[in-house]
C-alpha cells in the first residue's frame, strides 16, 4: 500500500515514536521524517532530513522521494515547545500551508493523514453531551491551538477539493496521555496544587500514547477513513482525576482563571492558555463509534486506565500529598473498620 | 494500603516487653519504658493528637520502641478484618481492565461494592449491604490503626447510639449509615467512582444527592406519587411535565419520586437548558445528578440507551410564570422532544404536578435587574427580596405528582419526525392530557397545604 512515507515533526515524542513504528512494518520501503531540529531520539532506520515545513524545500523533498504518503503530525499543541505563541501558529497554519501547497504539486502522493485534535469542537456549556464526527462547534474557537486546529482542517478540507484523487484520513484525538509524553494537560496535572474552576467539573476524554499510535498507524497503513474522533472509552471529571493522582486541588473563580495560567505560564509550570481553562471548565465529549466501525481500532486504554498509567510515572504532587492522602483514606478504613465491630458485637446481644 | 508490617512489628513488641519485665535487671528501664507509655498514651489522646502527627499508618511501627505495647496489650483491638473479596469479582475487575498490574484490593473491594449496588434491585436486605459499605472501607484501612482513634470512634459511635435511642431510632441503623457515609467519602476522595458520558455520576446521586433532597420530597411537600406504574420498566421512555415554581424544584421531585416510587429504581435523566450548565456550581450537580443539555442529539442519545429522559418543554417561560396565571400550560417549544421520541421510538408519558405553583407565588418581576444580569427573571415573591435569604425558603404546599398512561410513537415510525403536523399535533395531544390532567387534580385537591 504505502511504499515511501514522509512524516513531519518526528523530533516530537509522538513523532518519533512513530517513525519508529513505521520502519517495522513490512510493507514500507522508506520512510523519510522531516523536522527542524535533529530528533534526540532513536527513529530506527528512518532516514531523517533537516527541513522546515514553513520553506517550500519540503516540495523538492517530497518529488524527489517519490513519496505516496504524507502523515501530517507537525500540529503543535503546547506553546512552550514551539517557542512562545506566535511560532507554534507559524508552525501549525503556515507549516501546513505549505505543505499541502507541495502535496498538491506532487502526483505521486495518495494518501495524507493528518494529526487533528478533538480541540476544533471548542467548549461552551452549549456542546452536547457528545460530538460526532459531522457536528461542529457550538462556539468556534478563536484562540490558541484550537484555533489553529480549526484552519488545518479548513485547509486539508481545501487541499481534498482540489486533489479529489488523494485519500485523507484526519484523526481528531482526544488528549494523549502516557508515561512518555508531555502536553499540557500532563503539565496541569503534575502541577503540585491543581487550580481547578470553581463551580465546575468537566468531563475528559483521554487517549493513551499507544492507543494513538494504534490509530496513526491503521490509518496510515488501512483503508482511508476520512475524520475520524480517537478516544479511550469512558469519561473522567476534572476532580476524580486531580483526586486520583492524590493532589490537592484549588478552586479558582473562572474569571480570575487568566490571570492564573499567566502566572503559572511565567513560572513556567504549565502552559495554559483561556481555551483550555475553558476546556477544563465545560469538558468534551467525543462519540467513538466510526473509530470502532471504520478505522477499526479497538483502543487498549480506557480513559481512566490511560490516566492511572500517567500517574504512576508521574513524580508526586506535594511532599506530604500522599501521607495526608493515606491518613483520610485510614480515617475512614479505620472508622468503619470499629463500626463494623461495633455492629457484629451490638449483633451478638 | 494495607501494610502487611504492622502487625508483626507490634505483636513482636508485646511479647518482649513483658519477657524484659520478668528479668527484672534493669528496674529504671522499665520505669523509665512505663512512663512513656503513658506520656505516648495521653499524646496519643486524640483530643491532644499534634497536627503533625499523621501517624496513622506510622505510629503503630515506632510505638513498638517505647514499650507502649504492654499497655496497649490489654486493649481490646478490633480484629483486622481479611479483605473478603469473592475472587470471582476480583477476576472480573482484572478481566475488564486488561492494562492494570496487579489488582490493587482498593480497587477490588469497590468491584464488590459495585456488584452490591447493582444487584440492589433483587431483594437483599439493607444489613448486607451495609456489611458490603463496611468491608469495603475496611479493605483500604492500614490494619489495626491508631488505636486513639479507635478509643475516639469508639465513643463517638457510642454517643450516636445513645442519641439515636434516645430519638426512638435503631442504633444499628445508625451505625449503618455511618458506614456507608465512610466508605461514600473513601471513594470520593480517592477518584473511585465512574462517570458516564453525559457526566452522570450515579455514586455522587445515590449517596448524597437524592437523600439531601428526601426531606424535602418527604417532610416538607409530602409529595404523592400517583401512575407510577405507567413508567416502563426498562427502555427508552421521555417523561413530558409541567413547570412551575420559581425555582426548578419540580423537577427535582420528579426525579425523587421516580427513583423511590418505581420498582426499578430508575434515574430520571433531566434535559436542562443551556443557561443551567452555565452556572457555576448548579452546571455541575446538574451534570452528576444525570441531567444534560436539552437538545435533540443528548435527548436521542438517551433515549436510544435506553435511559428514561425527562424535559419540561415550558422552560423558563413556565417556571418563571406570575401567580395569577399557575396551572395555565405555557407554549410548548417547538416540540423537539416529540421529534425526539419519534425517531427513537420511545414512549412519552405526560406528568402533571400540583402543589409546586404555590412554594414561591411570584407577584412580580424585577426585569431591570434580570436583564443586567442576564437572568431570565429575577421573582417578586410575597417573602423573597424583603425578607432576604429567608424568603428563599418554600411554602410547604402539598404535591401530587401523576404519571399518565403512555403516548406510543414506536408505531408511527421514526421517518414521522419529518412530518410537521404530526409533530405539532401528538405536541397538542400531550399538552393537552397534561393541561387536563393538572384540573382534574386541582379539583380532588382539599387544600393547598393539606
Amino acid at each position: 500500500m504505502a511504499d515511501v512515507v514522509l512524516v513531519t515533526g518526528v523530533s516530537r515524542y509522538l513523532g518519533g515514536r512513530f517513525v519508529k513504528l513505521l520502519t517495522t512494518e513490512p510493507g514500507i520501503k522508506r520512510v523519510i521524517g522531516v523536522d527542524v531540529i535533529p530528533p534526540l531520539h532513536d527513529i530506527g532506520s528512518a532516514e531523517f532530513v533537516r527541513a522546515d515545513i514553513r520553506n517550500p524545500m519540503i516540495a523538492k523533498i517530497i518529488t524527489q522521494a517519490e513519496v505516496d504518503t504524507v502523515v501530517h503530525m507537525n500540529l503543535i499543541a503546547t506553546p512552550l515547545t514551539a517557542g512562545g505563541r506566535i511560532s507554534q501558529k507559524e508552525i501549525n497554519v503556515i507549516g501546513t500551508m505549505q505543505l499541502l501547497a507541495a502535496c498538491q504539486k506532487a502526483p505521486s502522493i495518495r494518501r495524507l493523514v493528518v494529526k487533528s485534535s478533538a480541540a476544533v469542537y471548542g467548549s461552551s456549556p452549549r456542546d452536547p453531551a457528545m460530538f460526532t464526527e459531522d457536528m461542529g462547534p457550538k462556539s468556534l474557537p478563536r484562540i490558541g491551538f484550537g484555533k489553529d486546529s480549526v484552519e488545518v482542517e479548513g485547509y486539508v478540507r481545501g487541499f481534498s477539493r482540489r486533489r479529489a484523487d488523494v485519500e485523507i484520513s484526519m484523526l481528531r484525538l482526544a488528549n494523549i496521555v502516557g508515561p512518555g509524553i508531555r502536553t499540557s494537560l500532563t503539565d496541569y496535572f503534575g502541577l503540585p496544587v491543581v487550580p481547578t474552576p470553581f463551580g465546575y467539573d468537566a468531563r475528559l476524554q483521554l487517549v493513551h500514547e499507544n492507543d494513538a499510535l494504534e490509530a496513526l498507524l491503521l490509518a496510515t497503513m488501512g483503508p482511508p477513513v476520512g475524520i475520524v474522533n480517537v478516544s479511550g472509552d469512558g469519561v473522567i471529571t476534572v476532580q476524580q482525576a486531580v483526586r486520583m493522582s492524590g493532589r490537592a486541588s484549588v478552586p479558582v473563580p473562572l474569571s480570575a482563571s487568566g490571570l492564573l495560567g499567566q502566572l503559572v505560564k511565567r513560572a513556567g509550570l504549565a502552559d495554559f492558555s483561556p481555551d483550555q481553562m475553558r476546556y477544563l471548565a465545560w469538558g468534551r465529549g467525543m462519540d467513538t463509534t466510526r473509530m470502532r466501525e471504520v478505522l477499526l481500532l479497538e483502543p487498549k486504554f480506557t480513559t481512566r486506565t490511560a490516566f492511572e498509567d500517567f500517574i504512576a510515572h508521574v513524580r508526586s504532587g506535594l511532599p506530604g500529598g500522599a501521607t495526608i492522602g493515606a491518613a483520610v483514606n485510614g480515617l475512614a478504613g479505620s472508622a468503619a473498620s470499629v463500626i463494623g465491630h461495633a455492629l457484629s458485637s451490638g449483633r451478638n446481644d | 494500603m494495607v501494610d502487611p508490617k504492622v502487625i508483626p512489628l507490634r505483636d513482636g513488641a508485646t511479647a518482649k516487653t513483658p519477657a524484659s519485665r520478668r528479668s527484672g535487671t534493669d528496674a529504671l528501664a522499665v520505669g523509665v519504658a512505663r512512663a512513656s507509655g503513658e506520656r505516648a498514651k495521653r499524646r496519643r489522646t486524640p483530643l491532644l493528637v499534634d497536627p503533625s502527627d499523621d501517624g496513622i499508618g506510622l505510629r503503630p511501627a515506632l510505638s513498638s520502641v517505647d514499650g507502649r505495647g504492654a499497655i496497649r496489650a490489654h486493649r481490646p483491638r478490633p480484629v483486622p478484618k481479611s479483605r473478603p473479596v469473592p475472587s470471582a469479582k476480583t477476576a472480573r475487575s482484572s478481566g475488564t481492565q486488561p492494562q492494570k498490574k496487579p489488582v490493587r484490593p482498593k480497587r477490588s473491594a469497590f468491584a464488590a461494592a459495585v456488584v452490591a449496588s447493582s444487584s440492589d434491585a433483587e431483594p437483599q436486605s439493607e444489613r448486607a449491604h451495609a456489611a458490603f459499605a463496611i468491608q469495603e472501607a475496611t479493605a483500604s484501612a492500614p490494619a489495626g490503626s491508631g488505636s486513639g482513634l479507635d478509643e475516639l470512634l469508639r465513643m463517638a459511635i457510642a454517643t450516636l447510639r445513645g442519641a439515636a435511642e434516645m430519638a426512638g431510632l435503631s442504633g444499628e441503623d445508625v451505625e449503618r449509615r455511618v458506614a456507608g457515609t465512610l466508605a461514600f467519602l473513601r471513594r470520593r476522595l480517592t477518584g473511585d467512582y465512574t462517570v458516564d458520558e453525559f457526566g452522570f455520576d450515579e455514586d455522587f446521586t445515590e449517596h448524597a444527592y437524592l437523600p439531601l433532597l428526601r426531606p424535602l420530597y418527604k417532610s416538607w411537600f409530602r409529595v404523592e406519587v400517583r401512575g407510577i406504574e405507567n413508567i416502563p420498566s426498562v427502555g427508552g421512555a421521555l417523561i413530558v411535565s409541567n413547570h412551575s415554581g420559581t425555582i426548578a424544584l419540580d423537577a427535582l421531585m420528579t426525579q425523587v419520586a421516580v427513583h423511590d416510587e418505581h420498582p426499578a429504581k430508575r434515574h430520571l435523566r433531566m434535559l436542562g437548558a443551556d443557561l443551567v450548565f452555565q452556572t457555576p456550581i448548579i452546571g455541575e450537580m446538574a451534570r452528576k445528578s444525570g441531567s444534560t443539555l436539552a437538545a435533540n442529539p443528548d435527548a436521542e442519545r438517551l433515549l436510544a440507551s435506553g435511559e428514561l429522559a425527562g424535559v419540561w418543554p415550558e422552560g423558563f417561560k413556565g417556571v418563571g410564570k406570575p401567580f395569577s396565571e399557575r396551572y395555565k400550560l405555557q407554549r410548548f417549544g417547538r416540540g423537539g422532544f416529540v421529534s425526539a421520541a419519534l425517531r427513537t421510538g420511545a414512549p412519552i408519558v405526560p406528568c402533571s404536578i400540583v402543589g409546586a405553583e404555590e412554594i414561591y407565588p411570584i407577584i412580580g418581576n424585577l426585569k431591570t435587574i434580570a436583564r443586567l444580569t442576564g437572568a431570565p427573571y429575577i421573582p417578586v415573591t410575597p417573602t423573597f427580596p424583603i425578607l432576604g435569604p429567608l424568603g428563599l425558603i418554600p411554602l410547604p404546599s402539598k404535591w401530587i405528582i401523576e404519571f399518565g398512561a403512555p403516548v406510543d410513537t414506536a408505531s408511527l415510525g421514526p421517518q414521522a419526525a419529518d412530518d410537521p403536523m404530526l409533530v405539532f399535533d401528538l405536541t397538542d395531544q400531550v399538552r393537552e392530557t397534561i393541561q387536563q390532567t393538572l384540573y382534574a387534580l386541582l379539583m380532588q385537591r382539599r387544600s393547598v397545604f393539606f
